[in-house]
C-alpha cells in the first residue's frame, strides 16, 4: 500500500557479499532519573488528580536539578510548594481546548520563510559540496520529495576507526562508487578496433582494486576480448558477421567501459572527509545517499549515521525516524538561517505529515488533497474539479471543519465556537438563585 | 536477526507491543478511540523490526512510543497498526 519500490540495493565490488548478523532488540534510550528526579516526580505524582495532568518530565527534572544544585537541604514541604507552583505555571501555559494550532504553526513557520534566502550555498566547512539551504529546502521537506535536490549523507563511524585518518580514508574510498575511468585513462585505436586501458598504479592501489580483478569486470561484455599486456589491457572487438556496424558497437563499448563500476556503494558518488572540531573525530560527508547499504558496514556507527533524504528514513528505519528526521531538518533549516521558530510547531508539522503512517506532503497531494470535507477540499485548490465530482457522487459534508463554516457562513468550530452552551432552567428555582449548566460537547 | 538493529539509531525512539489487557485502559485515558490514534504500517521498518522480537503483531494492536523530547524531556505515544 503506497510504499515506494525501490530496486533492492545490493553492494557490490568491495564489499563482502554477506554482512554479520546483528541481534535485534529494543534499545532504552531515556536515561534513567536520578534519585531526587524520582523523589520530585513521586512529589508531584500526588497533584496529577487536583490538576488533571501530570507534570512533564522535563519540569520534574529542572526541579530536582535547581534543588540539588541549591545545596541546601530542601524540606519536602519545600519541594511540594514548588511542585504545586509549577502546576499552576504549566497550567497556565497549556494549549487551550479547541485553539487553532495548526494556524498559529503555519504562521509561525511561514512568516519567518518571507525572509529565507532563495539562493543555495555552500555547505559550510566541506569545500565544493553544494547542499540546498534555505526556503528551496524547506519546500522540500514538507513537500515529502522522492529524492532531495542534493541528497547528502553524514556516516560516524565507531569509535575504533573514527580517529585513525588513513583507516577513514579507506572506508570513504570503498563508499565511494569507483567507475573506471577514475582509475585508468584509456586510448582508442580505431583503425585496429581496440581499446587501450592504462591502469594507473596509485589510483588502483588508494581504491584497493587489483588489476585482476579490473580484468574481470572488462571481461564482462560477450562480443570483445581482453588481453593483458603488462602494462596496458587492451580490448579487442570480436569482428562477427552479425556486428553491422562495428564503429558505432566500438563506441558504445568505450561508454560502456568507463562506466564500468569496480567498486563502492551504489547511489554514493563522492565522499568527502572532514574533521569534527568538537569531538576530534572524523566524519564522512557524501554526495547521494543509500542508508540501508552503509548502515550494513561494519565500521560505520549505526547509531549517527544519518542521510538528508527523509523518505529513505522512512524506508530504513520506519514511522517514527521520519518523524524525528522532519523535526531535525526543519528546525536546522530555519537555525541556519537565524531564525528562531518554536520546535512545537515543527512537531506538530511532522505529526501531521507522519500521522497516517506513512510520510505525506503539506499540500494538494497530501494532508490538504484529503480532508474528509468538499468544501474544505474545495477552498483550498482546484475547486472546480472538487465541487463536480462531489455532485456527481452525491458527496455530504457534515460541516465539522473551520474552511466550509466560513464558506456557509457559519460560527467556526474553534474556540468558544466549538463549545455548545446549553441553558437549563431548574424546575423550582429559588428566588435570586439561578443556575446555569454548563454542558461540553 | 537482521543486518543492522535499527532501534540502535537514535533517530528510531523506543516501540513496545502493548499488552491486549492494557489496551482499553490506555484509550480511556486518552478518551479516544483506536480509529482515532495516529497509525504505523505492518510493513514500517519499526514494526518489521519488532516483530523479530514479540512475534507477529497483527493489525489493531497499539504500539508504545517512548520518544525523547526536547520540550517535554519524555513523552508516550500510541500508535495503531495498520495494513
Amino acid at each position: 500500500m503506497g510504499t515506494r519500490k525501490r530496486p533492492a540495493k545490493k553492494i557490490k565490488g568491495g564489499q563482502k557479499a554477506a554482512a554479520p548478523k546483528v541481534e535485534v532488540k529494543v534499545i532504552e534510550k531515556i536515561p534513567k532519573l536520578t534519585d531526587m528526579e524520582s523523589k520530585v516526580l513521586k512529589v508531584s505524582q500526588k497533584f496529577e488528580k487536583e490538576y488533571n495532568f501530570s507534570l512533564p518530565v522535563k519540569v520534574v527534572q529542572d526541579i530536582a536539578k535547581v534543588v540539588s544544585q541549591s545545596g541546601t537541604k530542601a524540606s519536602d514541604k519545600l519541594i511540594s510548594a514548588m511542585v504545586k507552583k509549577a502546576y499552576e505555571k504549566v497550567e497556565k501555559h497549556l494549549v487551550d481546548p479547541h485553539e487553532s494550532v495548526g494556524i498559529v504553526a503555519a504562521q509561525s513557520i511561514g512568516e519567518p520563510g518571507t525572509q529565507m534566502t532563495l539562493r543555495t550555498f555552500h555547505y559550510a566547512g566541506v569545500a565544493e559540496m553544494n547542499v540546498t539551504l534555505g526556503l528551496p529546502r524547506l519546500i522540500e521537506i514538507l513537500d515529502a520529495r522522492r529524492t532531495p535536490s542534493t541528497p547528502v549523507m553524514t556516516i560516524y563511524l565507531k569509535k575504533d576507526y573514527s580517529k585513525n585518518l588513513e583507516k577513514v580514508k579507506e572506508i570513504a574510498s570503498r563508499i565511494e562508487t569507483t567507475t573506471l575511468i577514475d582509475v585508468c585513462d584509456m586510448e582508442t585505436d580505431i583503425i585496429n578496433m581496440k581499446l587501450r586501458v592504462k591502469p594507473n598504479k596509485e589510483k588502483l592501489a588508494l581504491k584497493g582494486i587489483d588489476r585482476e580483478k579490473l580484468q574481470k569486470e572488462m571481461d564482462r561484455f560477450d562480443d570483445c576480448e581482453v588481453i593483458d599486456e603488462g602494462e596496458d589491457i587492451v580490448v579487442n572487438l570480436k569482428m562477427g558477421e552479425d556486428i553491422k556496424t562495428p564503429y558505432r558497437r566500438l563506441m558504445v563499448l568505450i561508454e560502456q567501459i568507463k562506466g564500468l563500476k569496480l567498486g563502492g556503494i551504489d547511489g554514493i558518488v563522492r565522499a568527502l572527509i572532514k574533521k569534527d572540531a568538537d569531538t576530534d573525530e572524523y566524519v564522512i560527508y557524501t554526495e547521494g545517499t543509500n542508508l540501508r547499504a552503509v548502515l550494513q558496514l561494519p565500521e560505520v556507527d549505526v547509531t549517527r549515521t544519518t542521510t538528508n533524504d527523509v523518505l529513505e528514513i522512512y524506508d530504513v528505519l520506519g514511522i517514527e525516524a521520519a518523524r524525528t528526521a522532519i523535526i531535525r531538518e526543519t528546525s536546522k533549516t530555519l537555525d541556519e538561517q537565524g531564525l528562531n521558530v518554536d520546535i512545537r510547531h515543527l512537531m506538530l508539522v511532522a505529526d501531521i505529515m507522519t500521522n497516517d503512517g506513512e510520510v505525506r506532503a503539506i499540500g494538494r497531494h497530501g494532508v490538504s488533497g484529503r480532508k474528509s470535507s468538499v468544501l474544505a477540499r474545495a477552498a483550498f485548490e482546484i475547486t472546480s474539479t472538487h465541487l463536480l465530482r462531489a455532485g456527481l457522487t452525491g458527496d455530504e459534508d457534515p460541516l465539522d471543519g473551520v474552511a466550509e463554516n466560513i464558506i456557509v457562513g457559519q460560527p467556526v468550530t474553534l474556540g468558544t465556537g466549538a463549545v455548545h452552551l446549553i441553558y437549563k432552567p431548574q424546575e423550582k428555582v429559588k428566588k435570586g438563585k439561578e443556575k446555569k449548566d454548563k454542558k461540553e460537547e | 536477526m537482521a543486518e543492522f538493529n535499527i532501534f540502535e539509531h537514535e533517530y528510531v525512539p523506543e516501540h513496545y507491543l502493548v499488552d491486549r489487557e492494557e489496551e482499553k485502559a490506555i484509550l480511556k485515558q486518552l478518551n479516544l478511540t483506536k480509529d482515532q490514534l495516529p497509525r504505523i504500517k505492518k510493513t514500517d521498518a519499526a514494526i518489521v523490526a519488532l516483530e523479530t522480537i514479540t512475534g507477529e503483531i497483527e493489525p489493531g494492536r497499539i504500539i508504545k512510543i517512548v520518544r525523547r523530547s526536547r520540550t517535554a524531556g519524555v513523552f508516550v505515544a500510541y500508535r495503531v497498526v495498520v495494513v
